[in-house]
């Protein structure tokens, strides 16, 4: 049988070769043959799901919902340390100091990345915006949403914290973060689908013991990652209830 | 839902309310009351958080976030096996938890703004959010998760709860006649 793994296309670019590297790492653990598909976008991984062609997904939360609920994925392990957190930030020179000043009508540039738009928009309702009354411009990366923000065609900008802090240190400095959010339990997790039911056990085995030996240990350096914890299924669901809290 | 009859809670105590205080005696759904001590002070909601806590279907709290426990005043061990009506603040009209819970309980979201009581007397306003959490088909726990409202609603809400809580003291009133 050949399985297919996916990775939620708001991994960072630069951690492409780290997942075909953990992908190689994996086929020979589990001695299965298994593809790395990586989608552009988030609709086209959703088709993918939604047609059954995945096995194995580095889910964002937003996603989690569908997969567990709908699709019989269960959690297996999430990056240690971890937790997707977004910023708004705005250029550094813009009158804006706080949310509240934020008026309807505000230009918003972000990314198709679910999760960091459903919590950014949360923290603009204080000024009580919502999507019926903001201007959204939606562009395909981080370095993307700074620049609309220096060329003065977006108030806002959405960022993963992740990745405002991966920006140039020169596009950082022309930008001010306006709020941070400080969640902590919203989460990528690694979720794997019923065809793989079988070896479900076998990669909560293998990835927390990734940190005990040197080899495994620079695939997790390649990807990024300090180490994989196990991710108990109630751990999942509860996230999951806690985004179907934030969702309309 | 609510059905289990309970200890009642302690009063409020002075030494933890700085003064100027007024005293209020709260009825609960489950037959207890007690005094609480009511302080005109807000504390801003903090700055890109989530107030996170679950319940058992009876609204005994069973797990809140660290942000849940500093905005309470309580400590996480105050909290925990205590009914949710512990943060109850006497200007919010019961209407609005009866209509949470009704929500809750037919497996629709509940939202809504909600003032709530420190352990120090002072308030918060929050906006909640409230839903049923069904395992393998059955309600086991109910989460709430509250984020910083707009003042402008909030606002709002302070009208509409006063209006509401004159509204429930007149029928009292009648009642009694
Ligand atoms: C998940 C959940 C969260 C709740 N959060 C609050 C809260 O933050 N503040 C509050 O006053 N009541 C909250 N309630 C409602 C209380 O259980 C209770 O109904 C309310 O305080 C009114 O008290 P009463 O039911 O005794 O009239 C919550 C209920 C549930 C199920």
């Amino acid at each position: 049988m050949r399985y297919v793994m996916t990775v939620s296309p708001d991994f960072p670019p630069t951690k492409i070769a780290g997942w075909y590297i953990f992908n190689t790492w994996l086929q020979r653990q589990l001695g299965e043959h298994i593809h790395l598909e990586l989608y552009q976008d988030f609709a086209s991984q959703r088709d993918a799901i939604r047609a059954d062609n995945i096995d194995l997904i580095y889910a964002n939360p937003f996603d989690a919902a569908m997969l567990v609920r709908e699709r019989g994925f269960v959690a297996i392990a999430t990056p240690i340390n971890i937790s997707d957190e977004a910023i708004i930030a705005v250029s550094a020179d813009s009158s804006i100091h706080e949310v509240e000043q934020l008026q309807p009508g505000t230009r918003i540039a972000t990314t198709d990345d679910p999760d960091v738009n459903l919590i950014s928009m949360i923290m603009l309702e204080p000024a009580n915006l919502s999507a019926r009354n903001v201007e959204t411009q939606t562009v395909d990366t981080y370095v993307l949403v700074a620049k609309q923000l220096l060329q003065g065609k977006a108030d806002v900008g959405f960022f993963l914290r992740d990745a405002f802090q991966g920006l140039s240190r020169m596009i950082r400095e022309q930008l001010r973060p306006l709020v941070r959010s400080e969640i902590h339990v919203i989460r990528h997790v690694l979720l794997a689908g019923p065809r793989l039911q079988a070896r479900h056990d076998d990669l909560r085995q293998l990835l927390p013991a990734m940190t005990a030996d040197t080899k495994s240990n620079s695939v997790l350096v390649s990807l990024g990652l300090q180490g994989w914890e196990l991710q108990g299924q109630e751990d999942t669901e509860f996230m999951i209830d806690l985004m179907d809290t934030l969702v309309d | 839902m609510q059905d289990q009859e309970r200890f009642a809670m302690d009063d409020m105590k002075p030494e933890n309310v700085q003064e100027p205080y007024t005293t209020h005696l709260l009825h609960y759904y489950d037959g207890t009351s007690r005094h609480v001590l009511v302080k005109d002070e807000e504390v801003p909601f903090p700055e890109g958080k989530l107030i996170v806590s679950r319940t058992d279907l009876q609204g005994v709290i069973t797990h809140c976030n660290q942000a849940f426990v500093d905005m309470s005043g309580y400590t996480e061990e105050e909290l925990i096996g205590q009914p949710h009506y512990i943060l109850r603040h006497p200007d919010m009209p019961k209407a609005a938890f009866k209509d949470a819970w009704d929500t809750a309980a037919s497996g629709q979201k509940w939202h809504g703004y909600v003032k709530n009581l420190r352990k120090d007397g002072r308030y918060y306003w929050v906006y909640a959010t409230i839903i049923l959490n069904v395992r393998d088909g059955q309600p086991v726990s109910c989460t709430s998760v509250r984020r910083k409202p707009s003042r402008k609603q909030v606002d709002a809400c302070i009208e509409l709860y006063a209006r509401m809580k004159q509204e429930e003291a007149a029928l009292m009133k009648q009642e009694v006649r």
